[in-house]
């Protein structure tokens, strides 16, 4: 396995000041309201860091980017229906098992073919867009045939590209998640090639679009949506936005991805939505909008084509699925 | 088994065999059939096809194992419980999930093999349902109607190959659910070995060696 232990990072480096300050003006307020208050809510909370984070409260701007006139999915429906294998298969199985998955501290290496390869934390991460914390309402449709409306909240991708310079051979950028079977049981059954692995290729992860998640809904990403830090891809299926992200690498080669190792004929390494390209098994051409009764048609690029189309001329996109 | 201890048992296993109806009652009054209501419909109500499919085909080796005889008086219930499960489960598909879309189903009745091998195991338990009365018994006479009721091996084995071809990587349910119909069709395989050793081999009769 290649994945290394992150360094210890002192705590207060971990904590963010924000927390430290809330928790310090709660112990102030619980203090006035009675010491058995304080002991049952604090108490779990400062002896569970993590806990504290997974509720963090974030300062965003919104993006023009943004897509508007759609309902927003329901934070219920996004939260407790969820592929993400490494916490088990069922569509409620991340909500229930991963609870306890710990986000901090967070490592993301980011490296490979690259001047300025570097391990950072999710902060740091986020640190390295200028503009700061942006959020972007995107729909986000399943390879399954139904779709979501998330208001994501993260930076571009190409802020940290950027950063870390990479190298004219660098064609394509390679993303891994975490391994690490003991906090994600999906992990001790080899229902997948763990870990899972995604890529884009360079200009994909360059648009505009693409962004790292670290929230939705005002607040930091919870555990069953990927936190502490994902991949979103608007325009393509929503396995290619890799979860719990550890390492971001720039490859010359086209690097392989998880589902398209799975059963390649089914799953290609683009996986742009197109209602034109069947899956195998089904039809891509309609999809079930969550908190919807009737299926809709299902948009070229998820309706993301005057964006992205013109990465794609003059390949035939039924080959290059 | 007294006649009122059958009664209770089959208010029982009545009971039982609605649990799926109830729970799909219960989470639709109480809001709760996931994001995905339509999606969770079909899974509950395949599913239930498939463990009653199960259930039916495991009586006849349960009786035969145990000498409870009395088991077979519930072998009609479960099937029909089925065949109750899998109308509900293609209802939902053609009414809920594509809605009549009359185009879709012919699409998905030619191009998907999920849904074709799906497709064929209900219409193979239709005949099994018309002709599951006392009256058809006697009327098929119990040879031609066991024949016939053959069928629901076929429809079984579709039935796994259906769920096995529809998900998409974790087969740990259809696999468990093959596990358990090969064992009930071993044994099977089984008590037909076990009636022929006991049984004299046939032979013909004797007067008629005598007259060769």
């Amino acid at each position: 396995m290649l994945i290394k232990k992150s360094p210890e990072v002192p705590y207060s480096e971990i904590t963010k000041k924000t927390d430290y300050l809330s928790r310090r003006s709660f112990l102030t307020a619980a203090g006035i309201a009675g010491a058995g208050l304080a002991a049952s809510k604090v108490l779990p909370e400062m002896l569970s860091p993590e806990l504290a984070f997974a509720s963090t409260k974030l300062n965003f701007k919104k993006s023009d980017l943004s897509t508007h006139g759609e309902d927003i999915t329901p934070e219920k429906d996004t939260t407790t229906y969820n592929n993400f294998y490494e916490f088990g298969t069922d569509k409620d199985d991340p909500s229930k098992n991963a609870g306890k998955f710990r986000t901090s501290p967070w490592s993301v290496s980011i490296e490979g073919l690259c001047d300025k390869p570097q391990k950072l934390d999710v902060d740091s991460v986020v640190k390295l867009s200028s503009n700061g914390l942006e959020e972007r309402v995107y729909r986000m449709r399943c390879v399954e045939g139904w779709s979501m409306i998330i208001p994501w909240i993260g930076i571009p991708l190409s802020a940290v590209i950027k950063a870390a310079q990479p190298k004219p051979k660098a064609k394509y950028v390679a993303f891994e998640t975490i391994w690490d079977p003991k906090q994600m049981p999906g992990q001790q059954r080899q229902v997948l090639d763990w870990p899972y692995v995604e890529g884009l290729r360079m200009d994909e992860a360059m648009n505009q679009l693409t962004i790292l998640a670290v929230g939705m809904y005002g607040e930091s990403l919870p555990n069953q949506d990927g936190a502490p830090i994902r991949l979103v891809v608007p325009w393509k299926y929503g396995f290619k936005g890799i979860k719990s992200i550890v390492k971001i690498k720039f490859v010359e080669k086209e690097p392989p991805t998880t589902w398209n190792r799975m059963a390649p004929e089914e799953y290609g390494f683009y996986s742009n939505v197109n209602p034109n390209v069947d899956h195998p098994r089904w039809s891509q051409a309609t999809e079930r909008r969550i908190g919807e009764f009737r299926r809709r048609k299902t948009l070229m690029f998820n309706g993301y084509a005057d964006f992205v189309a013109s990465m794609y001329n003059g390949m035939d996109l039924k080959k290059y699925y | 088994m007294t006649q009122k201890k059958i009664v209770a048992l089959k208010v029982i296993t009545w009971l039982a065999c609605l649990e799926p109806v109830f729970l799909l009652l219960y989470k639709y009054l109480t809001h709760d059939l996931t994001a995905n209501p339509i999606e969770f419909i079909t899974d509950t109500t395949g599913e239930a096809t498939l463990v009653l499919l199960l259930v039916t085909l495991a009586i006849t080796p349960a009786r035969k194992f145990t000498g409870l005889n009395w088991l077979i008086r519930f072998r009609r219930l479960t099937g029909l419980f089925a065949f109750f499960y899998i109308v509900l489960h293609f209802s939902t598909y053609l009414g809920l999930d594509i809605q009549f879309d009359w185009h879709q189903v012919s699409v998905d009745l030619t191009k998907r093999p999920f849904i074709i091998v799906g497709f064929i195991a209900f219409l193979l338990m239709i005949p099994l349902a018309v002709t599951s009365t006392s009256w058809a018994i006697r009327k098929m006479g119990g040879r031609n109607w066991n024949l016939l009721h053959k069928l629901i091996y076929v429809s079984a084995v579709l039935g796994i190959i259906h769920f096995w071809w529809k998900v998409k990587a974790d087969h740990t349910e259809p696999a468990t659910y093959g596990t358990i119909l090969a064992i009930l069709l071993l044994a099977r395989v089984g008590l037909w070995v076990k009636s022929r050793m006991k049984r004299p081999p046939t032979r013909k009769p004797q007067a008629a060696l005598a007259g060769d």
